[in-house]
């Protein structure tokens, strides 16, 4: 390549760079065009596809030596149940094709059995590592559908949890890929703030991580009042945190050898397949929910929308960091304006009335019968939802019948989407570097395969 | 220049004419219910109309209206980044045979969320490279997500029926 890499310190001077201005935004953004060359271009090839390829590959040339592999679904650097059909010539990747569903629960067909309140429950069970973003994404769908406004205490909340999902479901992304990579001592530290988080998450909800805390109307309940003591610890040795993993990773040797220009992906491509996330902020698109289609009051927080250049592996990582700094930010804000007032809709017909009131109030009981017997009937329509997700675009779409149980409920699960750009990053190269490509496109297999 | 639903509305109907079958909003969302053959050109003018640019393709959804004609729906997200806008579009699939045209051509996006809709509802998609089941096991029977699947097909083991519903499994024998 003609054009000189840019150094590591170029980079990051980038990433710090971001710009956050409207017409910056604009301009990143690929044309009709070059989507419509991409999509000419690339295929997303399936088993089947890679097996009946390698069977008619001519033997006679120096493709003599390919053969497939199944790389999984037991394969612990797939990150959960991921099959891979790799083409192999040597060491070298031809094609390769995902093959998922091996976690195939059910999830949507479910969730139509239920109530909209006990549907909430499944959610937590797709990306399991951010329970509440998963919770916040469904509610906002309800919602949307049943018009219902949410108090400021509940909105406010609900960010901040969802900025400490994200750094929890950042910090096992960044645990496992370093593992992956043998940096086993990364691993240990992540999970070590990993922990202070579920704490956290454990005193709110109780759970430590199928919290189902976020649900259509509000929060389940109001926050104890140790929660704030206990996130601003949280957020004052966090960032300290973030700058011990980088003196790990950042300038490793070791870790730049296995990271830089490995699995790069053009900003073009990465969109006409329909990555979304960290992913596709690395390759320089500045596409963040937050930002560009924001919910529960985002805009109203000072953060920069990270992007990188590059979208290999390293600038995937680079800026998952940076965006976990952003992640602190944000979350800070939160705490500092966490309003005083009603955790959840005053509306009886949504939620529930106070316990106390339950004693006198006849209406009230009726209430709290009919809605935890019966459910809400939200209006007949449908509504799709998006917001950012440790993994990208997490959408819900739910289609109302007007019965106390949705006609339909979709997650566009973006791990599920990301992994199609699996096959066109490793086409050409090593099948050592896939592991560190699986890992940085950090899928979690329960919300691929719901 | 942001467009609003108006718009977006008026240039695909001005366009298409009769291809459009109903635009309705709800939620603030505007949806286009389309006639099934004309989705590609929808869609690819969408995209590439330089006062639109819906260039990126969110998420592709079935969804099974038991009882009502046709049967079964398509919706597709498309998002524009120009225009920060949403639209959403709806094609209609009968159940005698519920073909769509896919979308694989316009946006490579849509190879794994049309096999998932294929796996889950049976409907096909015309054009698509290889449809084949993406979530089920390829050996199974039937669209696990239509409503008239029942959500539990078997019945539960307890000791007193245990030996009768194993029976029943479909374990490889002998």
């Amino acid at each position: 390549m003609a054009v000189a890499e840019p150094t590591i310190a170029q980079r990051r001077a980038a990433i710090n760079n971001s710009g956050t201005s409207g017409s910056d935004r604009a301009r990143n953004f690929p044309t009709s065009a070059q989507i419509a060359q991409a999509a000419r271009e690339i295929s997303v090839p399936s088993p089947r596809q890679v097996i009946a390829a390698n069977a008619n590959r001519p033997k006679d040339q120096a493709s003599d030596e390919s053969m497939v592999l199944n790389m999984g679904p037991q394969h612990p650097s797939t990150h959960g149940v991921l099959r891979l059909v790799v083409e192999l010539s040597g060491e070298d990747v031809l094609q390769l094709a995902p093959d998922v569903g091996f976690l195939h629960t059910g999830i949507e067909k479910n969730m139509e059995a239920k109530t909209y309140q006990k549907a909430l429950v499944m959610t937590d069970r797709t990306d399991y590592l951010g329970p509440m973003i998963n919770n916040m994404v469904y509610s906002l769908a309800v919602e949307k559908l049943l018009d219902c406004e949410i108090p400021p205490r509940a909105q406010v909340g609900r960010v901040l949890l969802n900025e400490l999902e994200r750094m929890n479901s950042y910090l096992v992304w960044l645990g496992t890929h370093a593992l992956d990579l043998a940096a086993m001592s990364v691993f240990l530290y992540c999970f070590r703030e990993r922990e202070m988080i579920l704490d956290i998450k454990e005193l709110v909800s109780g759970a430590r991580m199928m919290t189902s805390f976020i649900r259509p109307g509000g929060l389940a309940w109001d926050f104890p009042k140790e929660f704030k003591p206990t996130v601003q610890r949280f957020l004052d040795i966090f960032p300290g945190r973030i700058d011990e993993y980088e003196a790990l990773l950042t300038d490793n040797p070791i870790w730049k050898d296995r990271t830089v220009g490995v699995g790069r992906l053009s900003a073009v491509d990465a969109l006409a397949l329909g990555v979304t996330g960290a992913n596709l902020r690395a390759t320089g698109v500045p596409y963040d929910m937050r930002k560009m289609f924001p919910y529960s009051g985002y805009e109203n927080y000072d953060f920069k929308l990270i992007t990188g250049t590059e979208g290999d592996t390293y600038e995937r990582y680079l800026v998952r960091i940076a965006e976990m700094r952003e992640s602190v930010k944000i979350a800070q804000q939160a705490l500092d304006n966490l309003p005083d007032g009603p955790y959840a809709t005053s509306d009886r017909k949504i939620w529930p009335p106070p316990k106390e009131e339950i004693t006198y109030s006849m209406e009230s009981l009726i209430h709290h019968f009919k809605l935890w017997t019966e459910g809400f009937k939200p209006p007949k329509g449908d509504a799709y939802v998006a917001v950012e997700s440790g993994r990208g675009e997490l959408g819900c779409y739910i289609v109302s019948d007007g019965s106390n149980k949705p006609w339909r409920v979709h997650f566009r699960a973006p791990s599920f989407i990301n992994l199609q750009a699996l096959p066109h990053m490793a086409q050409g190269k090593l099948i050592a570097d896939l592991v560190a490509m699986i890992a940085s496109l950090d899928p979690v297999l329960g919300e691929v395969d719901r | 220049m942001t467009l609003d639903n108006a718009t977006v509305r008026q240039r695909v109907v001005e366009r298409f004419g009769a291809a459009v079958l109903e635009a309705s909003e709800y939620r603030g969302d505007l949806a286009l219910r389309l006639r099934p053959d004309a989705l590609p050109q929808v869609a690819a003018f969408l995209r590439d109309d330089p006062d639109l640019q819906y260039i990126f393709l969110a998420s592709i959804t079935g969804v099974d209206y038991l009882g009502r004609e046709p049967r079964f729906e398509v919706v597709y997200h498309l998002r524009s980044f120009v225009n920060m806008h949403l639209v959403v579009l709806k094609v209609g699939a009968d159940e005698e045979r519920p073909h769509v045209p896919s979308l694989v051509p316009l946006w490579p996006t849509a190879t794994f969320q049309e096999r998932e809709a294929y796996d889950m509802f049976g409907i096909v998609f015309d054009g698509h490279p290889d449809l084949q089941r993406i979530l089920m096991p390829e050996d199974w029977d039937g669209y696990p997500q239509r409503k008239d699947q029942p959500l539990v097909y078997e019945e539960v083991a307890f000791t007193f029926n245990h030996d009768a519903v194993d029976a029943q499994k479909p374990y490889a024998r002998e």
